[in-house]
């Protein structure tokens, strides 16, 4: 007898609910810091960087570059269909890193290749959380 | 005699929350940072020059990551509600032996609204609860190997150099009558295992077992008084970086291990050449290539050499991991404790791959997924 675990989601905090309101539109956002002129992420209610508050939520343009990956064969509750999977850290192009998945594309190393172009989809999860995912740049 | 510690360590800054009573809008790891803004500020004091960090509830590593800090210094010590006085006791010690300059202490809890709540791991509301485990993270072989593309993308780092650690590791673990694996392995028997996470293979995982250990210290005078010849602590080390393995600064280097590691060798006036023997936690096989170049063994970039010239091995000019390590001895899930054992017997004289003439050992060994770093450098000379 088995019991099928769920798929990990996220619990937005006050400090991150405008990031996952973005992704619900479609819309990756990431926090800017104003005085040191630098997006920063994961969200937090000041800059990491230099403790200000004049900082402010951005729509960033979805783009960056394949970082860094694993292909993880065992998969986590709720990803049963989908192994083996990446597991990877998107640069994006306004700076900061992030973990996703890179979908759309055969999870073998040869397709995979370190620094090469990616876009964000978006997979709406359920009626609240909607999660940024990658895939390989379109006319890359 | 015990150093005079008395009027040597003061509190330069404190305060609390904006507010205190119903905060529903700011969840536990915020209410840590919001405190220690407002007593950086009531400090007057630079944040980048704090390099000690205690806290309870949440972890120091995660409070540190949080604010930006990278300490050198860490007190996780949670017992309760008195933790906050065992931290002043401990950042006495650690500030009257050098360890670090400023410590700063945080508390934040959301008791009431329970907005974020922490605790070990981190339920969905925490931060790789948020930014991690949505995408498929799965304990350690999911996240930990999560660096090693973009070092072999940095310095040609191939997957042959990856598995000889697994082949090093099992040469010793040979000699090793309480290792778990002992039969010999080959490049290829590595790279012909089950794949676990790519670039992993399952023999490039370490052992999942039950087991544990135990040390005892005292002063070094009261020390002559025990049967055992005593291992002296020369240096320590400590610190933290990421509180995920997705937001480390630069995927191709550990900053924790480097600055855990610097510490140590700092406080034991040694230099990287007199240390004889290495013992440097292999969760999986990239991780003491990671120490190797951070503690400055090699250089950045050499550790796939020498691991691939079985520098590390039996008969090599640097013996890493002569127990078997986590790899082939035995890894129970906290392995740091038996990186620990390993150094003493070599330096009594015990080990089953016993080294002629070791006189300083060194045991490192990461927290989480890089998250945490330390270091222990001993010796048996007198």
């Amino acid at each position: 007898m088995t019991t099928r675990r769920q798929r990990a989601l996220p619990q937005p905090t006050p400090e991150t609910q405008p990031y996952w309101d973005g992704c619900k539109q479609h819309e990756l956002r990431l926090q800017y810091c104003n005085d040191c002129k630098a997006f920063f992420f994961y969200p937090r209610a000041f800059c990491p960087t230099c403790l200000s508050d004049n900082i402010e939520w951005r729509t960033v343009s979805g783009k960056g570059t394949l970082h860094t990956y694993v292909i993880s064969q065992r998969p986590a509750p709720g990803f049963e269909d989908e192994a083996p999977y990446v597991i990877a850290v998107v640069r994006l192009n306004e700076g900061p890193h992030l973990m996703s998945n890179i979908v759309n594309v055969e999870p073998k190393p040869e397709n995979l290749k370190p620094d090469m172009p990616l876009e964000v989809i978006f997979a709406e999860m359920n009626e609240t959380i909607t999660l940024p995912r990658f895939q390989p740049a379109k006319g890359a | 005699m015990a150093p005079d510690l008395r009027k040597q360590v003061a509190i330069i800054g404190a305060a609390e929350t904006d507010t205190v009573g119903v905060i529903p809008d700011v969840s536990e790891i915020q209410l840590h940072a919001n405190a220690a803004r407002n007593a950086i500020r009531d400090a007057g004091i630079d944040k980048n020059l704090i390099d000690g960090i205690a806290s309870a509830g949440q972890s120091p590593v995660a409070v540190a990551d949080y604010l930006g800090i990278v300490p050198q210094y860490l007190d996780g010590t949670s017992v309760g509600g008195c933790s906050f006085m065992i931290h002043v006791s401990h950042a006495v010690a650690a500030l009257t032996a050098g360890y670090c300059n400023y410590v700063l202490i945080t508390h934040g809890e959301s008791g009431r609204s329970r907005v974020g709540k922490g605790g070990f791991g981190g339920g969905a509301s925490s931060i790789p609860g948020q930014f991690e485990a949505p995408y498929g993270t799965f304990g350690a072989p999911s996240q930990f190997p999560v660096p090693i593309v973009r070092h072999m993308q940095k310095y040609g780092t191939t997957e042959e150099q990856l598995a000889a650690v697994a082949v090093s590791t099992r040469a010793w673990a040979a000699k090793n009558t309480r290792a778990m694996m002992r039969d010999p392995i080959t490049i290829d028997d590595v790279l012909n295992s089950r794949l676990i996470s790519w670039p992993l293979h399952l023999l490039e995982c370490c052992l999942v077992t039950d087991g544990g250990g135990a040390l005892i210290l005292t002063t070094a005078e009261k020390a002559r008084d025990f049967k055992k010849p005593p291992v002296y602590v020369l240096g320590t080390g400590e610190s933290c970086e990421d509180v995920m393995v997705s937001t480390m600064h630069d995927f191709t280097e550990s900053r924790s291990f480097k600055t855990s590691g610097d510490r140590a060798f700092r406080l034991a006036g040694i230099e990287r050449k007199d240390v004889n023997h290495l013992q440097l936690y292999d969760a999986f096989v990239h991780t003491p290539m990671y120490a190797l170049e951070a503690l400055g063994f090699v250089k950045p970039g050499e550790s796939g050499p020498f691991f691939a010239e079985m520098r590390g091995a039996p008969g090599g000019e640097l013996p890493v991991n002569t127990n078997g390590g986590g790899l082939s001895y035995t890894h129970t899930g906290m392995y740091g404790m038996f990186a620990l054992q390993e150094s003493v017997r070599q330096l009594r004289g015990e080990a089953e791959a016993q080294l002629p003439n070791v006189k300083i050992s060194l045991a490192h060994g990461p927290g989480g997924m890089f998250s945490a770093a330390g270091t222990v450098i001993m010796t048996n000379q007198g």
